[in-house]
């Protein structure tokens, strides 16, 4: 069969079972953009800025496990597409972004919408290709879906120039591939697992720390089953929230920057630390000389060699893909004979038990006078019964929808923890929506962030996502203005943003329905209100206190027990 | 400490970038880097010179693994190895002083490819060491311009790198 370079890239998008594009059209990918017209497999979703295509393809990536695709033009195409990549580089999200590019006589020319895409986007991609011939095509979209989603997961990016799109070429699709320089490790090594599983029976003050690696790894199921077997507490980084089930009773909370009070003493004064797809970053562990106060043995498996002894030197280095090597330890622990210690396992509870007698994450719930912004998250849980798709922007609003909504199954939390991208939430909730037309979908923003990308209320109104945004509105970049007040001596240079828009009214321009929502006692019903407009998309205004902070909090460069707990601390 | 990690990689557009950009993205030290393709006109075969402790050493080899274009990474400092680097040398060479060169070349086993009234060009291979000893030996102000490679490293013995 002979095609064009476009034809072909849309009969490999099809090959791979792609549901949807995310795209903006241009100049360079003029005849890629003709190509989709001729078909219906491959639905486009036309957004209104490169960077919502590239999150909300992320979204959906996110929602679902597969690969999200997404299609932007040369130069500013590429250019704005650049957050977006850089945000799901950060979180090991698999996307394959398809680029235009001048045409290849022209490369290198200072051409019209020429930028060195391949150049840019290096340190932000697993892998990039710049296509130059169109033999090379099709061949080499398989690869970026290969190696989008094996291994660590992560964005590929395909630079087509215009001439190569039009170009025509005999198509095969591929059917298999082989890189000799890409072979990821899937089995974990037997006699690690074995000294782990050895080591995680000795334990007497045993503690699991999970993160995004078993979501992506779709370890959840097995993770579980282990953690609760064994009886030991658990705690879910920001990006694995979900993993391991909110409302379980082994479940300590979000541990780090903003984790609880609980689950960061049980982290800083464990024995056995098993880490699982997680990679000890800053805002987990704090100050990693201060971590290392406290002596223990730390286990880590991840699928990325690259990942183990980076921030924090472990005992028992374990790379393979999280679901096979929790199942042969599941086996192990299964067949063996020794059990931990009961009575230490329970005197540990019970230290854990008076930590979390703190109640770390109390508020002011009596209030009636102004709307405190962890009620709504609270409320949103109850209204959603912990079932919605939440997706969020970055700052005080994302740590309040972290702490307070209780995730039960991965993929249901979906946020920007790695790269912290404003502007993420909507079109991810987009994305998500696509992934799950059925289920409730809820993006947590603030008035700061949801003016990132604001402009995809349009995309919405289009293709009848019926998003439900939540905007925790108290008029500052409230995390900023956390720290300049914590740490700047209240100085709150340019966190405080004048002239908002009406968010109503602007709801409304866009077709879709706008709330505000001003006093506590209203926040429930609108909720409730809002949810039931099931194929509607409701902007939600709240108004919520201006001064209220994320506690508890650890200070950049802290030891994580080093907790400031509430207003009373500081 | 310094290290010599001897790499396969694709021969292909972009290689060299992806490896130097993770480099500098992520802070690490290039002493020397040198590449050209191999036997095999698929593959090229770098050496790169480094600085780090042991721990640095190892997310550099980690990092470098995780490459798509990365075929095989081998840090020669875990067992015997060669190290040469080439050097080129231009110096003034008048009077006196051209005898006095001549021999400080021929006792480095350095070999003189060109030679003007004024000017010899010495070639010189060796380890890094020697190359800077030579240099010392001579007279710097006779030294008008040097150009070297940076070092090529090759496994002894059965230690061999390959596909």
């Amino acid at each position: 069969m002979r095609l064009s370079g476009a034809e072909i890239t849309i009969q490999c998008l099809q090959e791979e079972g792609v549901e949807y594009v995310f795209g903006y059209p241009g100049g360079a990918v003029l005849y890629i953009y003709d190509a989709l017209f001729n078909q219906d497999k491959v639905k486009h979703i036309l957004v209104r800025h490169e960077q919502a295509a590239v999150h909300a393809a992320d979204g959906y990536a996110r929602a679902n496990g597969r690969p999200g695709v997404a299609l932007v033009t040369s130069g500013p195409g590429v250019t704005n597409a650049v957050t977006g990549i850089a945000t799901a580089y950060m979180d090991s999200i698999p996307l394959v972004i398809i680029s235009g590019q001048v045409p290849v006589p022209a490369i290198g020319l200072d051409a019209f919408q020429e930028v060195d895409t391949v150049g840019i986007t290096r340190p932000c991609v697993k892998h990039n290709f710049l296509v130059k011939n169109v033999a090379d095509l099709a061949s080499t979209i398989k690869k970026a879906f290969y190696l989008a989603a094996s291994g660590r997961p992560g964005p590929v990016l395909v630079d087509i120039p215009k001439d190569v799109s039009q170009q025509i070429a005999e198509f095969e699709y591929p059917k298999t591939l082989s890189l000799r320089s890409y072979n990821p490790v899937t089995k974990g090594h037997s006699g690690q697992i074995r000294k782990a599983v050895q080591m995680l029976m000795e334990a007497r003050r045993p503690m699991i720390y999970v993160g995004g690696g078993a979501v992506l790894g779709e370890a959840s199921d097995a993770l579980t089953h282990m953690v609760r077997q064994l009886g030991y507490p658990c705690t879910n980084t920001l990006m694995g929230l979900g993993a391991y089930p909110g409302t379980d009773p082994q479940f300590l909370g979000m541990l780090g920057m903003h984790g609880t009070y609980e689950a960061n003493l049980a982290m800083q004064h464990s024995d056995v630390l098993l880490a699982v797809g997680a990679r000890f970053d800053d805002r987990v562990i704090g100050n990693p000389q201060h971590f290392f106060t406290e002596e223990r043995r730390i286990i880590h498996i991840d699928i990325d060699p690259s990942s183990i002894s980076k921030r924090v030197r472990v005992d028992v280095p374990i790379v393979g893909n999280i679901s096979d090597v929790l199942e042969e330890m599941q086996k192990l622990i299964d067949a063996s004979t020794v059990q931990a210690d009961p009575v230490a396992l329970k005197a540990w509870w019970t230290q854990i038990g008076e930590w979390r007698a703190r109640d770390c994450l109390r508020y002011d719930r009596a209030n009636q006078t102004v709307i405190k912004p962890q009620s709504v998250v609270e409320k949103l849980y109850e209204v959603t019964r912990g079932e919605a798709i939440v997706t969020s922007d970055v700052g005080q609003h994302q740590m309040w929808a972290a702490q307070y909504y209780k995730f039960d199954k991965p993929r249901r939390w979906i946020n920007s923890g790695g790269l912290g991208t404003m502007g993420f939430g909507l079109p991810a909730a987009m994305g998500a929506q696509l992934a799950y037309p059925e289920a409730t979908v809820a993006c947590v923003t603030g008035e700061a962030s949801i003016q990132m990308c604001i402009q995809e209320l349009s995309t919405c109104k289009q293709y009848h996502l019926p998003v439900k945004i939540i905007n925790l509105n108290n008029r500052y970049l409230g995390m900023v203005r956390q720290w300049q007040q914590i740490l700047h001596g209240n100085r709150y240079s340019e966190s405080y943003m004048d002239a908002l828009p009406d968010f109503v009214k602007l709801a409304e321009s866009y077709g879709h329905v706008g709330m505000r929502i001003d006093r506590p006692a209203d926040v429930e019903p609108a909720l409730r209100e809002a949810f039931a407009l099931k194929d509607r998309v409701v902007f939600m205004d709240f108004q919520t206190d201006q001064t209220e902070n994320v506690f508890p909090m650890v200070k950049a460069g802290q030891g994580l027990t080093e907790m400031l707990l509430g207003a009373e601390d500081l | 400490m310094r290290h010599i990690l001897s790499l396969l990689l694709e021969n292909e557009a972009g290689a060299l970038s992806r490896v130097s950009g993770l480099f500098s993205a992520r802070g690490y030290n290039i002493e020397s880097l040198t590449v050209a393709p191999t036997e095999d006109p698929t593959l090229s075969r770098m050496t790169i010179v480094t600085r780090g402790s042991d721990e640095i050493i190892e997310q550099i080899t980690k990092q470098l693994n995780k490459l798509v274009d990365v075929v095989k990474v081998f840090d020669l400092n875990e067992g015997k190895h060669i190290e040469r680097e080439l050097m080129l040398v231009k110096v003034r060479a008048e009077g006196k002083d051209r005898e006095e060169i001549k021999r400080t070349a021929d006792i480095f086993r350095g070999r003189i490819v060109d030679v003007t009234e004024r000017t010899y060009i010495i070639e010189l291979t060796g380890p890094r060491d020697k190359l800077d000893a030579f240099l010392e030996a001579i007279d710097s102000t006779h030294i008008l311009e040097t150009v070297r490679t940076g070092a090529s490293g090759i496994g002894r013995g059965e230690w061999i790198l390959r596909v």
